[in-house]
């Protein structure tokens, strides 16, 4: 990890509960970063469907299991991590929700969700054995932060800080 | 994060479901949910769904409308989208459910499609 990135950890529990904690959280540091609205609503959203795969899909809901959530925040983008302590999966395994024959499909966007609304996406298999979701976003040109000049984190902005 | 919100009422032959806050996982999905099954059990099958208020949707509260689409449809009756916020309107865009949804943006040509 670069020494000027700021990095955050928690670990949440296999529950519904878990899946607003984690999306405000990530809002939270989002706005601190300078995120428009619209871009800490599809971060949001993209952190939201991370952890509701966590819990429903890698730890099948199992409260025994933990969610692994970690922000970083470099001089140019805010990374995502959001592992589980499943079986894992590969992308390539999952159904294109956007083909006719998925389109009554009542679950199976949320990695579409998540991959239209980051910048980059990836998973990879976790340390835990499970899926680890990796996400990134750019941060904002300090012109297109909502008229509050550069609000790219410095050593002084609100970001946030080590956490268990 | 307010949760969701469901009022319903009869226009006709036709069951109007206000619903405001958001559809979402373990906040507004399963009331939806309950709400349609509920108005079926009772011969109701010609519902539109105002969306007016309903500002978040996450991919669970997208599966829940699928499946409110699919249960109505089941039996015979049509649901229809009205009212779409600009998010729920971008997203039922991007996950190309526009084409499985009826979408109106005033009641009465809504309630009329039913005819």
């Amino acid at each position: 990890m670069a020494p000027d990135t700021k990095h955050l950890e928690v670990t949440l529990d296999t529950q519904v509960e878990s899946v607003n904690l984690a999306e405000e959280m990530c809002l939270r540091v989002a706005e601190a970063a300078g995120f428009a609205e619209d871009e800490c609503y599809r971060i949001g959203m993209s952190v939201r469907e991370g952890v509701i795969n966590a819990f429903h899909y890698g730890n099948q809901e199992k409260p025994d299991k933990k969610i692994h959530l970690g922000i970083d925040l470099t001089g140019e983008k805010m990374v995502i991590h959001v592992m589980d302590e499943g079986k894992g999966f590969r992308l390539a395994d999952v159904p294109d929700p956007l083909l006719e024959e998925n389109l009554l499909s009542t679950s199976g966007r949320g990695i579409f969700l998540m991959r239209t609304f980051m910048d980059e996406f990836d998973v990879v298999p976790g340390c835990t054995g499970g899926a680890e979701i990796i996400m990134s976003k750019k941060l904002p040109l300090p012109e297109s932060a909502s008229g509050n000049g550069d609000r790219r984190p410095s050593n002084s902005d609100a970001t946030p800080h080590q956490e268990a | 994060m307010p949760a969701l919100y469901a009022t319903t009422r009869e226009v006709g032959v036709i069951t109007l479901i206000d619903l405001s806050g958001r559809i979402a996982l373990g906040e507004g999905s399963a009331l939806l949910r309950k709400t349609i099954r509920d108005l079926l059990d009772d011969g109701k099958n010609k519902i539109i769904l105002n969306l007016g208020d309903v500002n978040y949707i996450d991919s669970s509260g997208i599966g829940e409308l699928v499946s409110g689409f699919t249960a109505v449809r089941s039996r015979g009756g049509e649901l229809k989208l009205l009212n779409l916020t600009k998010k729920v309107h971008d997203l039922l865009q991007i996950t190309k459910l526009f084409t499985v949804f009826d979408v109106f943006t005033d009641e009465p040509t809504a309630a009329r499609s039913f005819q």
